[in-house]
């Protein structure tokens, strides 16, 4: 046991403990919180409600696999939601024009944070720290007072369901709900599945890896170092843009406060899904899982009557150093037994 | 070839001029006031007023910058030092202020929320914070020193939980503090017409020195900063040292805290010191301070504090609004880090030389 | 270019700021053939390497490989990697964080998916075949360094290399695996790579090279057959002393007789650090000055960082008079009258931004306390002191210590150590890279230091300037003390002759 422990990638290890953490704390919730957690319609709402995350977060976690960090994408999506939202109802845009602005913003910022990090090394963290600003900035600039959309094509597509055949509850007045998601869900799984397979099944997904496992040795494998740091802020952008978009779907309303503190969770999540900080080890799967314990979390708070927005932010917090802790420990005890 | 001649010899003074450290703020400065002074010369009124109270206070921009930027300079002074000695910037100190601010009012009111007098003294609830504050910046210290975590990524920690957990400080509520002494910490003293947060921060900028100057912190940290295996070498504490920068970090959010909330005699956890990070991380910056760590100027840090408040009070004489302030900030803060961005500086001075050996090849 | 010859480099030259790294470098390598590439250190062997393999970029000179008309031009290592030069080097550069086949796949070939179950087989099967115990689905990390480095070398070995350098890969390796190494090398051999072996084990340059390449100080010295190079003769040439220039020196110098001369000042039993040399026993005694001599990477450095406490001792005492004392880390050897100047003058000694003042009260600073720092005019008296003394040459005390020469950045690092007045100073190749006025200075000061009573311990690469000063040396070989030189021992040939070892005795013929 030990040994296989030790023979464990870190990849791997990380990943086991967030799914056990996972589903260790929804069997609790199920057991002191009641039935409510075991509907299938309480685990789809959570992947309703954190679509938009699940997305930021993939992009989140390729940075940091590749060994940088993106704080910008908080800012990207509120910006993105803003923008649809103003397209849609004052400029008379259409959804579809909505979906190209949305990534178009996503890669301008990757563009720009991915050059200046990897073409003119600069620290990624100062760089997207200004990104978030200007992000912030400009979703006040583009429109300042939060409004709903009322674009019908749009309120429409909101408000899609897609039900999952077989799954189901019976609610209160003994009617037989069916379980469903909605397209923000679909486009999120989609997200998390392509990066998974182009992580762990392309050679070109490994030199993010490798990259982040070591830049100078990444290098003299004869991998183009600055290129593919270049790329993991392209693609963060993308799916911030993205992602900002199905957060729009999912709120349906344009604000500057959307989105406050989701690069933070988007981090924690990445973190407590287990990737390192420090580059070269994590997994897509686990990232996915980190977003569900992390809501899992909000749930348990919200249920326990804890509702006041400070636990939430705390308990998030309690989790991150725990597990920034863990990680710090557990390499060092690794490095240690070689 | 004359011309040539002529843009070397430019460069070379130019290069000179900007080798200087403090230079980059006062050319800030410079180019922010020469700004105001031809888009609106009123920017440099300053009126004699009489405040609610009937007392005499000066009134105007300048006065603004002054007042506003000294929170600035306090933290700009801890700021620099987390910056020289670990090479990297903490970006709780907006949460961090939340939190001491939340203590000093949850000392002052007791219990209760809207107490009729003061349920301590003042000082106690300065000491308090000071206290409190000191230990997440410690918290901060050890997660970087010992932990090894990069500054930033660790103190997003705090950034995360900090205005949370300043309002579980006082359960949510919102006190007020009905007391006119408390009022002068960031207002003004009766009989003094200038901002009483100058001085406080003037009072902080004399204790730095004197620490500096009757202890060798300065340069101990900047080895550290410059190079930690070698200063291990020389019998140093790396990790203790970049520990006491936060500790003293923790010290600088907790007068800001103080002057934060005398503003208001009360406290909003969501807004209160908002983004005030991202200024004093640009005030280290404009400063002329690599970010990277190592050495460090505090009175061009100070400076830089008060530039930045400087252009913030221009922005909002254009009518920015405050929200949408950000955005420019962040342009300036791009522009800073390419400018002094290592490949960047290469490639310019790689021009330099080469267009003075094509100088020399005309020659 | 010869007929069979695989690499052909030509007069390769490569400077930075201040330093002359190659000058005119010429390097052929045939078809067949391990060739060793020798010099100590700072002779230029890796720039040479790193120019070869594109890591650095060459001021000037040519570069010739087989099957290519013109000369090739090499700008990154994947230039290097697909013109068929394989690396491995000292220092492990595979990625920690990927399983073994990653490491031994990445960054080579074409195309999109990632075949694992194809790579970990034909990676199973290349291990197996190399005979080198790890699974291709392994995590790298969790090999040792040993198997690490053999990984790297299956990698090269897999690439289908005309050229594969090894640049000093068997220094983390124990003797079996080095045997499976050159079986290895001598496999390839046979197959017509051409191999470049960098290393500083003469007894493996020995035993498997064909030919002998020899720099020094950036410059060729010569290409040899193994053959009609003897050992003693390669040091000499490695050192730059001929046999004939190697009269004996005398160290005729005024001796310390004063208090304390003949009991030991401080002494060291079975002492080890976590730095990986062999338990070592040490004394010093008050007013001597004594070495420790051996080529580099034989562990010189590291048994004096395990008594000044900057490695971690895990093993063994430290006495000072007798007296056991604890040292764990370097400001408690500080406090013991312990200085220590370290062998890497850029990343263990200077203060880069730092003034030449603060450079120079930095150590006698700390000792002083946090709370009783120098005044301004004290230090720039303790900094004019030693710029007189030592006479550096600096525009002002304020001037940063990174704008000075070499050698005057070494010569502050020696007031630093001198202001605070040690009893025990270790000077750890105080005069590498400086010149040779410098040099001299710096031995006068030595032994003018240990005639008041200053014990002194002298690590340097140049064994005439260890004769000239001390009067004791400590040969070192293979991380291990290997003998013990005194008096009459002290020569040239005998130097050599330990650090050589076996029983090779033709330098005495």
């Amino acid at each position: 046991m030990k040994q296989k422990f030790k023979n464990m990638s870190d990849t791997n290890l990380l990943l086991t403990i967030t799914i056990v953490v996972f589903f260790a704390m929804y069997l609790g919730a199920i057991i002191f919180q009641g039935a409510g957690f075991l509907k299938p319609q309480t685990f789809f709402n959570m992947l309703i409600a954190n679509s938009a995350l699940i997305i930021t977060s993939c992009g989140m976690s390729l940075v940091m696999i590749t060994g940088g960090i993106d704080i910008s994408v908080g800012g990207v999506v509120a910006l993105v939601s803003m923008s649809c939202a103003v397209l849609l109802d004052y400029k008379g845009g259409n959804v579809l024009e909505a979906l190209l602005l949305a990534i178009g913003i996503g890669l301008a910022f990757g563009l720009v944070q991915g050059y200046l990090v990897a073409y003119l090394d600069i620290q990624p963290f100062i760089v997207t720290l200004a990104g978030m600003f200007f992000a912030r900035g400009m979703t006040t600039i583009v429109h300042t007072n939060p409004f709903n959309v009322e674009n019908e094509a749009f309120v429409a597509l909101k408000d899609t369901r897609i039900t999952i055949p077989g799954l189901g509850s019976v609610n209160k007045l003994g009617v037989y709900v069916p379980a469903y998601v909605n397209i923000g869900v679909i486009v999120a799984l989609a997200v998390v599945i392509i990066l998974f397979v182009v992580l762990k099944w392309t050679k070109y997904g490994r030199h993010f890896y490798a990259v982040g496992g070591n830049r100078q040795s990444a290098l003299m494998l004869g991998i183009n170092v600055k290129r593919t740091v270049f790329v993991s802020h392209l693609v963060c952008g993308l799916l911030a843009g993205i992602g900002g978009f199905v957060y729009f779907l999912y709120v349906g309303s344009g604000s500057a406060s959307h989105a406050s503190g989701m690069e933070m969770n988007a981090i924690a999540s990445s973190i407590i899904g287990g990737t390192m900080l420090t580059g070269g080890v994590g997994n897509i799967i686990g990232t996915l899982f980190g977003v569900l314990s992390l809501s899992t979390i909000q749930n348990i708070v919200s249920s326990a009557g804890l509702d006041q927005a400070w636990w939430t932010g705390i308990t998030i917090a309690a989790m991150l150093c725990i597990f920034l802790v863990v990680q710090s420990v557990v390499m060092a005890r690794k490095k240690k037994a070689e | 070839m004359e011309k040539n001649k002529k843009s070397s010899g430019v460069g070379a003074f130019f290069s000179k001029l900007i080798r200087n450290q403090i230079f980059i703020p006062i050319a800030a400065l410079l180019l922010l006031a020469v700004f105001n002074l031809i888009a609106d010369p009123s920017f440099y009124k300053i009126t004699l007023g009489y405040n609610s109270a009937g007392d005499p206070v000066l009134s105007g921009y300048l006065m603004t910058i002054l007042d506003y930027g000294s929170e600035l300079a306090i933290l700009a002074i801890g700021m620099t030092l987390v910056t020289a000695a670990s090479g990297g910037q903490d970006i709780s100190v907006g949460a961090a202020i939340a939190i001491a601010g939340s203590v000093i009012l949850r000392v002052l009111c007791g219990g209760n929320s809207r107490p009729d007098e003061l349920q301590a003294p003042i000082i106690v609830a300065f000491l308090a914070a000071c206290v409190v504050a000191m230990l997440f910046g410690a918290f901060n210290g050890v997660l970087v020193a010992y932990f090894k975590i990069q500054p930033m990524v660790a103190t997003l920690i705090l950034f995360t939980a900090g205005r949370s957990i300043a309002a579980w400080i006082n359960n949510n509520e919102l006190p007020i503090v009905n007391d006119v002494t408390f009022t002068y910490f960031g207002g003004f003293i009766p009989g003094i017409p200038i901002p009483t947060p100058f001085f406080i921060a003037v009072i902080c900028m004399i204790i730095m020195a004197l620490v500096l100057k009757f202890t060798t912190l300065g340069l101990y940290t900047q080895a550290v900063g410059i190079n930690e295996k070698s200063s291990r070498l020389n019998g140093l504490n790396p990790a203790f040292i970049k520990f006491l920068s936060f500790v003293i970090l923790g010290l600088c959010v907790a007068v800001a805290a103080l002057i934060k909330v005398s503003r208001l005699s009360s406290i909003n956890y969501s807004v209160i010191a908002k983004d005030i990070e991202m200024d004093a991380i640009l005030a280290v910056a404009l400063g002329g301070n690599a970010l990277s760590g190592g050495k460090f100027n505090m009175p061009a840090s100070i400076l830089g504090a008060y530039v930045i408040q400087f252009l913030t009070t221009t922005l909002y004489k254009f009518n920015v609004q405050s929200d949408a302030l950000p955005a420019y900030k962040a342009i300036v803060v791009i522009l800073l880090v390419v400018i002094s961005a290592p490949t960047v500086r290469n490639k310019i001075s790689g021009f330099f030389s080469k267009q003075k050996a094509k100088a020399k090849g005309a020659a | 270019m010869k007929e069979k010859s695989v690499l052909e480099m030509r007069g390769i030259y490569k400077s930075f700021p201040g330093v002359l790294a190659l000058q005119g470098v010429d390097f052929t390598l045939c078809e067949g053939e391990i060739h060793a590439l020798m010099g100590e250190n700072g002779a230029g062997k890796s720039t040479l390497i790193k120019v070869l393999t594109g890591v650095y970029e060459k001021d000037g000179g040519e570069i010739f490989l087989k099957g290519l008309d013109k000369a090739a031009i090499i700008r990154s290592p994947q230039d290097a990697q697909r013109l068929g030069i394989s690396t491995v080097y000292q220092e492990i550069t595979l990625c920690p964080n990927l399983s073994v086949a990653e490491n031994m796949y990445i960054g080579r070939s074409e195309g999109i998916g990632q075949n694992w179950k194809k790579m970990n087989e034909s990676a199973d099967k290349i291990l197996q075949s190399l005979d080198i115990p790890a699974k291709s689905t392994q995590q790298l990390s969790s090999c040792s360094i040993a198997i690490q480095q053999m990984v790297a070398i299956a990698r090269a070995v897999d690439m289908d290399c005309k050229v594969l350098i090894l640049d000093e890969p068997t220094s983390s390796l124990d003797e079996q695996e080095v045997e499976k190494l050159f079986g290895l090398m001598r496999d390839l051999k046979e197959k017509g790579v051409g191999i470049i072996f960098v290393t500083h084990f003469l007894d493996q340059v020995y035993e498997v090279c064909d030919k002998i390449t020899v720099l020094r100080d950036g410059k060729l010295v010569g290409e040899y057959e193994i053959k009609d190079l003897p050992r003693v003769q390669l040091v000499s040439k490695m050192l730059g002393k001929e046999l004939d220039d190697m009269s004996d020196i005398k160290n005729d110098n005024e001796v310390y007789k004063g208090e304390g001369a003949d009991s030991s000042l401080f002494e060291a039993e079975g002492l080890q650090s976590n730095a990986g040399i062999k338990p070592f026993d040490f004394y010093i005694k008050k007013g001597e000055v004594n070495g420790f001599t051996g080529l580099l990477g034989s562990g010189r450095s590291e048994c004096v960082r395990a008594i000044f406490g900057a490695d971690r001792v895990i093993a063994g005492k430290l006495k000072k008079n007798g007296k056991e004392i604890k040292i764990r880390k370097p400001l408690d050897a500080m406090k013991q009258g312990i200085a220590y100047l370290p062998e890497d003058r850029k990343v263990d000694g200077i203060i880069g931004d730092l003034s030449v003042r603060d450079n120079i009260i930095l150590a006698a600073q700390v000792l002083n306390g946090f709370f009783k720092p120098f005044s301004k005019a004290q230090a720039y008296k303790f900094a004019d002191e030693y710029i007189k003394l030592l006479e550096i040459k600096t525009a002002s005390a304020d001037t940063p210590i990174k704008s000075l020469s070499g050698g005057n950045q070494q010569k502050v690092i020696l007031g630093r150590w001198l202001l605070t007045h040690p009893e025990y100073l270790i000077l750890d190749e105080p005069t590498r890279g400086i010149d040779v006025g410098t040099k001299i200075e710096i031995q006068k000061l030595v032994l003018k230091l240990a005639s008041e009573g200053m014990s002194v311990t002298f690590i340097s690469s140049e064994t005439d300037e260890m004769l000239r000063t001390c009067s004791r040396l400590i040969v070192m070989r293979d991380r291990k003390v290997v003998g013990e030189l005194n008096g009459d021992e002290l020569t040239q040939v005998m130097i050599m002759n330990t650090i050589a070892g076996g029983d090779e005795k033709d330098g005495e013929k």
